[in-house]
């Protein structure tokens, strides 16, 4: 009994000297710092580009459109600011967001360092779509080039979900099955870009499969951002059960964790936020991959840390990446997702190398 | 409240890995689950906490039948510990001991202070509360398996059920482990491979041969040279030493159904 005394003696000592507090302070801060950093970056961008835009001027512009203020501002430059780059860089940054989170999740639940938002063939799903509609024209204007991608991945993911069953589930069948999946549609895209395509139209559907930014507006800036907001929430819900699953899924089930139910939601979940994104900006490669990996030698691999790391340092490599493609090959815009790579994978390289060196 | 499978069965696709097995754990006691690879301890295991419904009989958690229990209620009283749960994860001891609290948690939240006090309570039982800001990549596999102990500790259980937990751990963590284990003070329920082990650390052990128990009682009454003959296919020699321990001795060669006068060494290959 002595004993038992002594060991709750020491418990509520360490409970009450435990950092956790004061770490929780610093992270906010932390975070709030990265949240400070991503909005300024925005803000940065906006005034890059071919038409000089001063930070001030960028300031003076939202403040009007905030109703705060009613500031003088030349009409062209406010059209620019308010119309193009604004709604362009936050669509940059919900996507940088957004596909990071995804590719969180991924590699998280399907054990595996390589998975990303498109391993279940969702972004070659969303470009057959695309073609399908863009080229064949298929589903007339109602629909548009998005529509059809939004479509088209929604029957990539259903097809994997339906071949995972047929297979007896599993998280290698799951890979396996998206493999699968993304080959059929790409080969699907190159044929129907192969046979039926003029150049012009192949320029413009190639520009749009690696990705770009290239004319979103407000009502893309508003579906993308309402998108990764709700779906981050819902993610950050689920934190410590991502936390579970790479220990395996026996271990997860013996913590009253449903299995199969949790895998196939977060899964439907993922689909869906990059369903919607892909819908806007194209298949842009690289950032759902490697950012949750940057995030994770950042922060540490705890969900509840790594979601909002992964989310913000998605958002503000994306506003600069997006800003470099922008603007470094003026006036010819180049894909954001060669720009992605072009940049991000470097950046990768020393980072790993660096951690490396500290273990 | 205890844990109890009465009579149970798993055919698994034709397959009866779990035939008719009844076990009843006591309160506090540590049961070794023994028997040669595939005679159903693991799927023994998996049936007792509810991974998989047995096809016939049922268990009971106390008065309660597993199969009509939520997961998140079968988690807060029965915890279980694999042979080789690794991960590639760099998570801190303390957040995987806190995965234990998952069963305590709402969606929107949960008792924060119960469960730091429940994550330390199972640090200290475990000897890890000084490495509780450890990352899990830097300790040795017998930490690892303490990490995990810890764990399935931090759910509160009243039943622990254990796979094999001592594979791949060198012979003083084995015994480390064990005696870790025993002192616990939650009724167990552990499948060994190492019958001097379980000799030395079970209340009671069970045997199982083709998914059928064949013996079950104190490891001295259960543990005759012709129980390992029979169940292992291996001849060995059970003596007690001067401590009261149990000591199992294997021998090369096949058993005999007379033992060779001459000894342990010459039997023929």
């Amino acid at each position: 009994m002595s004993t038992e005394a002594r060991t709750d003696a020491r418990v509520v000592a360490a409970v009450g000297a435990q950092p956790s507090r004061r770490g929780r302070l610093r992270l906010a801060v932390a975070l709030l710092g990265a949240a400070a950093f991503v909005v300024l970056s925005i803000a940065v961008a906006i005034t890059l580009g071919p038409a000089d835009v001063s930070l001030v001027n960028v300031r003076d512009i939202l403040l009007n459109h905030a109703g705060l203020a009613q500031i003088p501002v030349r009409a062209s430059e406010d059209a620019i600011v308010w119309q193009e780059r604004l709604p362009r860089a936050i669509v940059a940054a919900a996507t940088g967001a957004g596909l990071g989170i995804c590719g969180m999740i991924m590699q998280s639940l399907l054990r595996n360092p390589l998975a990303d938002p498109f391993v279940l063939g969702i972004s070659s799903g969303a470009s057959t779509g695309a073609v399908v509609i863009g080229i064949l024209g298929i589903g007339g204007a109602g629909l548009g080039l998005s529509g059809g991608a939004f479509i088209g991945a929604l029957v990539a993911f259903a097809l994997v979900l339906v071949l995972t069953r047929l297979t007896g589930g599993g998280t290698d069948k799951v890979v396996l099955a998206g493999v699968a999946s993304t080959q059929l549609f790409s080969a699907l895209t190159s044929l129907v870009v192969f046979a039926f395509a003029d150049s012009d139209e192949t320029r413009g559907v190639m520009f749009w499969l690696l990705g770009s930014l290239e004319g979103v507006r407000w009502p893309d800036a508003v579906l993308c951002t309402a998108t990764v907001v709700v779906g981050a929430a819902l993610t950050w819900r689920t934190a410590r059960v991502l936390d579970a699953f790479p220990f395996g899924d026996d271990v997860a089930a013996s913590l009253g964790i449903d299995t199969a139910k949790v895998r196939t939601a977060l899964l439907l979940l993922t689909a869906l936020i990059t369903a919607v994104l892909v819908s806007v900006t194209g298949a842009v490669g690289f950032v759902g991959l490697v950012l949750p990996h940057a995030a994770r030698l950042i922060s540490g691999h705890r969900h509840s840390r790594l979601l909002p790391t992964t989310a913000l340092l998605g958002a503000a490599f994306m506003v600069w990446v997006d800003a470099g493609a922008r603007t470094v090959f003026a006036p010819t815009p180049l894909p954001v997702g060669v720009g992605t790579a072009l940049v991000g994978v470097p950046v990768f390289i020393v980072l790993l190398a660096r951690r490396r060196e500290l273990r | 409240m205890t844990l109890h499978a009465d009579a149970v069965s798993w055919d698994r696709g034709g397959n009866l890995v779990v035939d008719g097995v009844t076990l009843r754990t006591e309160p506090g006691e540590t049961v070794g689950l023994l028997g040669p690879n595939g005679s159903g301890k693991s799927s023994l295991l998996r049936l007792m906490h509810g991974a998989a419904r047995p096809s016939r009989g049922r268990v009971l958690l106390g008065d309660a039948d597993l199969t009509g229990l939520g997961r998140r209620e079968v988690a807060r009283s029965i915890a279980v510990v694999q042979q080789h749960a690794h991960s590639d994860v760099d998570l801190a001891v303390r957040d995987v001991v806190r995965l234990g609290r998952i069963p305590y948690r709402s969606l929107w939240g949960g008792d924060q202070r119960g469960d730091d006090e429940a994550v330390e309570r199972a640090l200290v039982a475990t000897g890890m509360d000084d490495r509780a800001g450890r990352a899990w990549h830097t300790l040795s596999g017998g930490e690892r398996q303490r990490v995990h102990i810890a764990r399935a500790l931090a759910q509160e259980p009243k039943e622990l059920l254990m796979d094999e937990p001592t594979n791949h751990l060198d012979i003083r963590h084995q015994l480390e482990i064990l005696t870790l284990v025993t002192r616990l003070p939650v009724t167990t329920v552990v499948a060994l491979h190492d019958l001097g082990l379980a000799a030395m650390f079970c209340d009671r052990v069970m045997v199982l041969c083709a998914g059928r128990a064949v013996a079950a009682g104190r490891p001295a009454d259960v543990l005759t040279q012709a129980l390992i003959a029979d169940v292992y296919g291996v001849r060995a020699d059970v003596s007690v030493d001067g401590d009261g321990l149990l000591r199992v001795h294997y021998c090369p060669g096949a058993p005999a159904d007379v033992a060779p006068a001459a000894g342990p060494g010459r039997g023929d290959a």
